[in-house]
């Protein structure tokens, strides 16, 4: 049984209907506009974005601490990042978002490690000033390799008026000009963890690239200098990019800021072109550096292998004749083993539908992977998205996907129920829900603990789980045996 | 025992909150009650006529030097005083550090955990100047003080003060049963200030308590870390502080919600009694120079 286009339509335009049923009437008013239908030719999704959560409804996003020290800083691996508050932000965000990276651990490199000021009821009351300056001297002591100190203010932080900005001066200058970066991501700040990654993108600029001299002066550049932008390595993600850069005849002089280090941001205005994955959390920092330093940015996307062809060519652009060719190289040397992917693994996923739910960039980049094997995204959302990303949904959506910004828990619940995709794709909050109603699941932030999945290698990974997940005996077994 | 009394005493700063309340208190001590006074001023300095000392040991330096509040016990932040008065002092950090109005919420916790209360027949919070936090309205809030005492004189931003208190009692009052026990006017000799307190009150839905005249005695005492009381027990200012701990003690239940009344109000009050002029719309916000300029093209 499939649907016409104008069914699928009239279908999700009824289901929306029927989810904003159950809410009060201003609730309703106000879910309307982040739930659409979208309608080919248009350049926008047309809903509303980047507004506050309504109270009551069970929103997947996170806070703006989440987005400086979960995302944004967190991963850059020479530097001791201080959970700055009460314990349990920095507790329940231990271990990072397995943002792998090169290192020992506790020696030269801290990203697993958790560090925080475990602030007391005395330290809300008489400020934790102080009690940051001894951690820091600490810090200096215990891991005297550390290449520089981030403050990830939590909530209080912000309330009882400390003054990290003037602790980071004072103990950079003690330090020798060691790199110290206040970030005032309190919790309570914006609607989610987008304005995190803003005020963490701010953060670099104005405590890295504004505070220090040339630091590198033996660097020296080349014309093929690139930066990987807003890649954090997820399961090994920006290796699996990295290579192909370096494969074409680039440089990458920079990660960020997964495997990244402090010495790769301050080198990074020395880049002759960045290169940005994830858009919404670094778009800010590569429209500074075009601005400041005359570097341009350029967007790709290296989900699947058609996706990566166009993104490869498209970076190839910037540059002369030899890296031009050298993407040519690169896509005619893995297409074979793309196809035998795709010989593999469509056959077995061919026309099966897909609902994504995530953050960042992959609501739209990962359809690209999926079309690559057969699959068809019928139902897509940003958690933290804004309008620009809706605009460039556009390029990656079918007429009448089903798009949901901030998708409250029971409008995902109900749209999986009526839609019946064969794999639901978000985070860890959302699997258990859905694997109990007999719906198979991907983590897509975690890559459910595999990965990578970015670049030609990656793909071979994805394609094998998804399979793995859809074609499960397990979904045999799950029917309930009086019902049948 | 009789049912324990919490009262507070709240009002603008500077306005002689501390020294009102300790003389009452130890007035009210003279008729036999049993008194505890918390002191939520992180200065700290609600206590010090009614023990002889400035600023002692604090709940909240005693914590912050034991490593937590729990660590205390509450002999180490007690003190007893005058007549058998015990003192509490919240403290608090340093001006421009901190957050003052969680270390008032930490410490009145400490208190009623570690049962401070029992066997007292008076509690009285002694609040700093004015309600501008959540932790500054703790006194106030559900099973605290039932009847708030507002220290007061016929000085126009006492008056604001005054309202903006009984704006704060007013959100509490229905959800916490917190009351307004009257205004105390603390004279500073200004035109028409009894008459002025009294108009004030009854738009409050209140009572000018007690008008308390000023007396020259009250500086002598303080100079000597005494209340008048026990300073010179026979002055007529002594017997003032007696009369409105009497009228206090016999104040209970009688506390009202009060009606808070607005900015324009309050001026519309301030012009009756002919304390303020009303303003000429027409000059509002022009410089002298332009005043200047239009009287001469007027001329």
């Amino acid at each position: 049984m499939s649907l016409t286009v104008e069914q699928v339509k009239a279908r999700n335009q009824e289901l929306i209907k029927e989810v904003l049923e159950v809410y009060p009437e201003k609730t309703a008013k106000r879910r309307a506009k982040h739930l659409n239908v979208y309608e080919e030719g248009k350049t926008d999704c047309n809903v509303k974005s980047n507004i506050k959560s309504i109270p009551g409804v069970m929103t997947i996003r996170g806070c703006a601490y989440a987005g400086s020290k979960g995302v944004v800083w967190g991963p850059i691996k020479d530097m001791i990042h201080i959970s700055h508050g009460p314990v349990g932000c920095g507790q329940y965000s231990w271990a990072a978002r397995r943002n792998y990276y090169i290192g020992t651990t506790g020696i030269d490199t801290f990203v697993t490690m958790q560090f925080t000021s475990d602030f007391q009821e005395k330290d809300i009351v008489f400020g934790g000033d102080k009690k940051l300056e001894k951690i820091m001297d600490e810090i200096q002591d215990l891991f005297p390799l550390n290449k520089g100190i981030t403050v990830q203010s939590e909530c209080p932080i912000g309330l009882i008026g400390d003054d990290i900005e003037a602790v980071s001066k004072k103990k950079s200058k003690e330090y020798g000009g060691k790199t110290i970066v206040p970030v005032r991501c309190e919790g309570f700040r914006g609607v989610s963890q987008s304005l995190g990654h803003h005020i963490a993108n701010d953060a670099v600029r104005d405590w890295v690239f504004d505070k220090s001299d040339d630091k590198h002066p033996e660097f020296v550049g080349s014309p093929y200098d690139v930066a990987i932008i807003g890649d954090y390595n997820i399961g090994g993600d920006a290796w699996a990019s990295r290579i192909l850069l370096e494969e074409m005849g680039l440089r990458v002089i920079a990660q960020w800021s997964g495997d990244g280090s402090i010495a790769e941001l301050e080198n990074t205005p020395k880049a002759k072109l960045n290169v940005l994955h994830c858009y919404r959390s670094m778009n800010y920092i590569s429209r500074h550096m075009e601005e400041k330093y005359g570097i341009p940015w350029v967007e790709y996307n290296f989900f699947g292998p058609s996706k990566i062809e166009a993104s490869l060519r498209e970076i190839a652009s910037h540059f002369d004749d030899k890296i031009k060719e050298g993407a040519e190289k690169v896509i005619a040397k893995y297409k074979p083993m793309m196809q035998a992917v795709i010989d593999k693994y469509k056959p077995r996923l061919e026309g099966k539908t897909v609902m994504l739910f995530v953050g960042g960039l992959r609501p739209r980049h990962v359809i690209g992977a999926y079309e690559d094997l057969g699959m068809v995204v019928v139902g897509t959302g940003y958690e933290f998205g804004h309008n620009d990303d809706y605009q460039r949904t556009t390029h990656y959506v079918k007429d009448g996907t089903l798009i949901y910004d901030d998708v409250t828990g029971y409008e995902f619940e109900k749209f999986v129920e009526k839609v019946q995709p064969d794999l639901v794709g978000s985070g860890i909050k959302e699997k258990y829900v859905f694997q109990k109603m007999g719906v198979p699941f991907r983590q897509m932030h975690s890559w459910d603990y595999s990965g990578p999945y970015h670049g030609y290698d990656g793909f071979a990974i994805f394609a094998r789980d998804m399979d793995m997940a859809i074609n499960n005996p397990i979904w045999g077994l799950t029917k309930t045996p009086w019902a049948a | 025992m009789a049912d324990l009394r919490q009262i507070a005493f709240y009002g603008k700063g500077g306005i002689g909150k501390s020294t009102t309340s300790q003389n009452t208190l130890a007035a009210l001590a003279d008729l036999g009650q049993k008194i505890l006074i918390v002191g939520c001023d992180p200065k700290a300095d609600s206590t010090r006529l009614i023990l002889h000392a400035k600023a002692q040991d604090t709940i909240l330096s005693l914590a912050a030097d034991a490593g937590s509040v729990e660590d205390l016990e509450l002999e180490d932040v007690m003190k007893v005083g005058y007549k058998g008065i015990r003192c509490v002092e919240s403290g608090g950090p340093e001006p421009g550090v901190g957050c003052a109005g969680r270390g008032v919420i930490t410490s009145i916790n400490f208190l009623e955990e570690e049962g401070a209360y029992d066997d007292m027949d008076y509690v009285s919070y002694d609040v700093l100047g004015d309600v501008v936090c959540g932790g500054f309205a703790m006194p106030i809030r559900e099973n605290k003080a039932q009847e708030i005492y507002i220290v007061m004189s016929g000085e126009m931003m006492a008056m604001y003060a005054a309202n903006n208190i009984s704006k704060g009692i007013l959100k509490y009052a229905n959800s916490g049963g917190v009351r307004l026990g009257g205004l105390v006017c603390n004279e500073r000799q200004t035109d028409k200030e009894l008459e002025l307190a009294e108009s004030l009150a009854s738009k409050l839905n209140t009572k000018l308590i007690h008008f308390v005249p000023r007396d020259n005695v009250v500086q002598h005492a303080e100079l000597r870390r005494m209340t008048v009381l026990e300073y010179a027990p026979d002055s007529k200012q002594a017997d003032e502080y007696r009369q409105l701990a009497t009228k206090i003690h016999a104040n209970a239940g009688n506390g009202t919600i009060p009606t808070p009344i607005t900015m324009d109000e309050l001026e519309d009050l301030l012009m009756e009694h002919g304390i303020m002029k009303r303003v000429d719309e027409s000059i509002v916000g022009k410089t002298a120079a332009e005043l200047a300029a239009e009287a001469a093209m007027a001329a």
